[in-house]
């Protein structure tokens, strides 16, 4: 799995929910490298076939990172930086138009 | 809003082209709004280079640095530098759109530059869809931004970039399992005729057999002549299966497995604003057609950096300023005497950074069937998850083009909306057919290139009433 090459500056660090686990992001990680670094490797299942996906391009032009967060669907984990407190999980299937509460399997 | 409402000029992307074709024109009094989907300015190629330090140029290389003196030129300059920002929209009147911040805006400018920079060209093996396989410029972006390494992955293509992270990889203390080389022997002699102005770059040529021979001496494993490539694994990436010309599958165990085959321009923007394109047929991609400013056949709309043609980042900065002299001059802020004195230096060092390129070009051309796959269960666009054999199976009908595709399978309708097939569907179409890739023509991109909610796209019209009121 990913590891840091460089040492830990922890002070400097979030804390953001991924499926009721907490994952710690570094200074200037996206949402994908934080969970890349805490070794999770599934981002999302596709639309058609419910296969597993993951980030590939890490540059916003794959669309393979796609992920829900703070209740917002599509989001592009690699795209946004890691804040205190985000709420992120999986995006499986296609995406739900509407409000966080009405995707099934949401935990909350 | 605390950009202007009518800038003189907006940039799009803040790689080197557009770093330097913004701060080039603000020098001059232009207002000047930079738009940048990142973060933090830098582009791919210098991302996360504000951060950069004495450890991170030992991995990085000194090549990385030359981005510091743009970043910090762009910070210390009157540009509004807009981070964050998706712009899904360029039209032919100079109308930029884009979303920033939970908002869409509209802003229309009297010059724009688009510095969308590259992308990694598509890599259609069996099983590159799965968690794990990334492309090796994705290892260098978690590289540069969070200090993350794979340890024992494996990495497979063609390329310089394939191995300069390989050789960061190993100055960063990580080891890689093996380079997997698919560079193609026939491409040797047709490489040679361009030796000649390539040995011109000879610093840049000795810098590869540098990179080469460090990572040798590692005693990593490198596999030469590699002629057919497979991800293991089913749910998730276990390894990589491989054939050396027509020898047996050989297997290497690895969660990690880096693909790369070269880069090729982002035109989605270029397209989906309407400007003419061209096919390369030594860079295996399209081009927007440009002149020596960088303008397109749309009037007050350039160019500039890899998004018009691959030159590697020392040349795109020198093709961002000729751009800026260009817009300046359009603009009336300089007389086309000063701009051609002014753009003097920069078409010398973008003339000295071409020199290498038709020789990289060709050596470094990836293989027909790594870029149309042979097999048919590939997958080919990953979005709408369609294989080769899909493709064809449709293609057989007697299809006019990619567009006609789309309305039979939604090729390249997905999110991505053709980033990752576009150039291998028009390369299989052309094969399945006998045409060449320019008459078979490319995927017609429309605007919105990136996707915006609804919700933003409603307010825009609020915005424009509170405006007009």
């Amino acid at each position: 799995m990913f590891k840091r090459i460089t040492p830990e500056s922890a002070a400097q660090s979030v804390a953001f929910d991924f499926e009721g686990r907490t994952i710690a992001a570094w200074p200037g990680d996206t949402v994908a490298a934080a969970l890349l670094a805490a070794g999770e490797t599934q981002f999302r299942t596709t639309p058609e076939k419910n296969r597993p996906r993951g980030p590939f391009c890490m540059m916003g032009v794959c669309f393979d990172c796609l992920m829900v967060i703070d209740g917002e669907p599509n989001r592009q984990a690699c795209q946004v930086l890691a804040t205190e407190g985000m709420r992120v999980r999986r995006q499986n299937g296609a995406a739900e138009i509407g409000p966080d509460d009405a995707i099934p399997g949401d935990g909350a | 809003m605390s950009e202007p409402a009518s800038p003189d000029l907006i940039v799009v992307g803040a790689g080197p082209a557009g770093m330097a074709a913004a701060t080039t024109a603000a020098e001059a009094g232009a207002s000047v709004l930079l738009l940048d989907d990142q973060a933090k300015p830098g582009g791919q190629i210098y991302r996360a280079v504000e951060a950069a330090d004495a450890a991170s140029e030992a991995v990085l290389g000194p090549e990385y640095m030359a981005g510091r003196p743009l970043a910090a030129a762009l910070r210390s300059s009157t540009v509004t530098y807009v981070p964050d920002a998706a712009v899904w929209q360029v039209s032919d009147g100079r109308e930029v759109g884009y979303s920033a911040a939970g908002r869409a805006h509209l802003v229309r400018a009297r010059q724009v530059i688009l510095a969308t920079g590259a992308q990694e060209r598509p890599f259609p093996i069996p099983g590159w869809q799965l968690p794990g396989v990334m492309m090796a410029g994705a290892a260098q972006t978690l590289l540069k931004s969070s200090g993350l390494a794979a340890e024992g992955a494996v990495f497979a293509g063609s390329g310089p970039l394939l191995y300069l992270v390989v050789h960061q990889y190993l100055q960063a203390g990580v080891q890689v399992a093996a380079l997997l080389d698919t560079t193609s022997s026939a491409n040797r002699l047709p490489a040679l005729a361009h030796l000649p102005g390539a040995l011109r770059r000879w610093d840049m040529l000795g810098k590869g057999r540098r990179w080469m021979a460090a990572i040798k001496a590692s005693g990593t494993r490198v596999v030469s002549g590699v002629s057919a490539l497979k991800v293991l694994g089913d749910e998730r990436a276990s390894g990589l299966g491989y054939r050396v010309g027509t020898g047996p599958w050989r297997e290497i165990q690895s969660e990690h497995v880096f693909v790369h085959q070269g880069v090729v321009p982002n035109v989605n923007l270029s397209f989906a604003a309407g400007i003419k394109h061209r096919w390369d047929e030594r860079q295996l991609c399209w081009h927007p057609l440009t002149d020596a400013w960088g303008r397109t056949d749309l009037d007050g709309i350039a160019i500039a950096g890899d998004g018009a043609g691959i030159g590697g980042a020392l040349a795109a900065e020198a093709a961002g300023r000729i751009a800026a002299l260009g817009a300046l001059r359009e603009l009336g802020r300089i007389d086309a005497a000063a701009c051609d004195a002014q753009a003097r230096p920069h078409r010398v060092a973008l003339e000295r950074e071409g020199r290498l390129r038709p020789f990289l070009d060709t050596w470094f051309r990836p293989a027909d069937h790594f870029r149309v796959p042979v097999d048919d269960t590939t997958l080919v666009c990953r979005c709408e998850e369609l294989t080769v054999k899909d493709l064809t199976d449709v293609m057989e009908i007697g299809l006019a083009g990619p567009n006609q595709l789309k309305s039979y399978c939604r090729a390249g309708m997905g999110p991505c909306q053709g980033r990752f097939c576009g150039l291998t569907v028009q390369e299989l179409m052309a094969r399945e057919q006998g045409r060449t890739p320019e008459a078979v023509g490319y995927y017609r991109l429309r605007p919105p290139i990136k996707p915006v909610p609804f919700s933003e796209l409603a307010m825009l019209d609020a915005d424009d009433t509170a405006n007009d009121g």
